[in-house]
């Protein structure tokens, strides 16, 4: 169990670098390692497909942010209403963690889920589905509604992203349209 | 044509790139096959095919990779993913509800088993790894238009 306190110690010290640091580039390096460090916990806490999914991802965010941020010239301000803003950082914080001490007393062990279903999946999923790796039953079997609505986000995301950025604007009646939209 | 014109990395980039550009597909494709039987699945192993085109495409430039995959072909896979997946949820109605597994289970442990569930993968994977590599270009297309 200690190597996974070294790995959250590590992805925690990561985030604060990546919050903190001036230079944009080493910013998104530092998330960079933060999500490998959150692969390989998975890894350890016995999550193979999530650690591969984490992996995969992380990698395709990374470029796309250095490849979105680098050359970009973004302005940082840090002036102005300091002590209003560290006043109410802090006042979060101090919430965040009195209401979540407050609500992990009522959580599980580590370990020691309280839902009965999964134990039933358990059981019965290789039987039932035929699939060796369970986490394919649960989520193309037994939670295919969750995987139709996931697919469905992305359909929307992909929609969104190619119709916000597309080349070419609607143009006004009087412009002359170009044809190079491919 | 002279180096300054060739768009894309150098020339060690470019050369491993095209050795190992084919061994990327096929592990994105392994785990997109095996992901019933193994860790993996649809969505893992589509991002890892979606990253071997973004590897092309960051190695060589974007006029090779949208020749590989073009715009237009990407949409049509990913429009092609969401519709396999649909109708395998529909065709569960032949046996009875949304989403029935209704090709027999075969043995565990085979490639060939856990009826629907590898078809679906693959729906997934087409879905993911197209959708993916659709919003890198139009992220890219935009980066290039903008530093004109």
């Amino acid at each position: 169990m200690i190597e996974l306190y070294i790995l959250l110690i590590f992805m925690i010290v990561g985030a604060i670098i990546a919050v903190e640091v001036k230079d944009l580039l080493s910013s998104v390096v530092a998330v960079g390692a933060v999500g490998l460090g959150l692969s390989m916990t998975f890894l350890i806490l016995k999550a193979p497909d999530v650690a591969i999914t984490q992996l995969v991802v992380e990698l395709l965010a990374l470029i796309i942010l250095i490849r979105a941020t680098i050359k970009r010239d973004l302005p940082f301000s840090t002036s102005g209403r300091w002590y209003v803003n560290t006043f109410i950082t802090g006042a979060f914080i101090f919430m965040f963690v009195l209401l979540g001490l407050i609500c992990l007393k009522d959580l599980p062990p580590f370990g020691y889920p309280l839902m009965r279903v999964a134990s039933t999946y358990l059981r019965e999923g290789l039987a039932k589905t035929g699939a060796t790796n369970l986490v394919a039953s649960v989520i193309l079997d037994y939670r295919a509604f969750d995987t139709l609505g996931e697919a469905t986000i992305l359909f929307t995301a992909v929609i969104g992203v190619l119709a916000v950025v597309r080349r070419q604007g609607r143009k006004g009646e009087d412009e002359i349209v170009d044809e190079d939209d491919d | 044509m002279s180096k300054e014109h060739q768009p894309g990395m150098s020339l060690i980039v470019r050369t491993i790139t095209r050795l190992t550009v084919g061994l990327i597909v096929l592990y994105g494709i392994y785990i997109v096959s095996h992901g019933h039987v193994s860790p993996g699945g649809g969505f893992a192993g589509g991002v890892i095919i979606a990253l071997s085109f973004v590897h092309l495409m960051l190695a060589y430039g974007k006029d090779l990779a949208l020749q590989k995959l073009p715009k237009g072909v990407s949409s049509f896979f990913e429009s092609m993913g969401a519709i396999l997946f649909l109708s395998l949820a529909l065709l569960g109605f032949t046996g009875g509800y949304f989403f029935l597994n209704f090709i027999s289970k075969g043995q565990p442990f085979r490639l060939f088993s856990a009826g629907i569930i590898p078809l679906a993968n693959i729906a997934i994977s087409l879905k993911v790894g197209a959708g993916l590599f659709a919003i890198f270009i139009a992220l890219v297309i935009l980066k290039f238009e903008s530093e004109k």
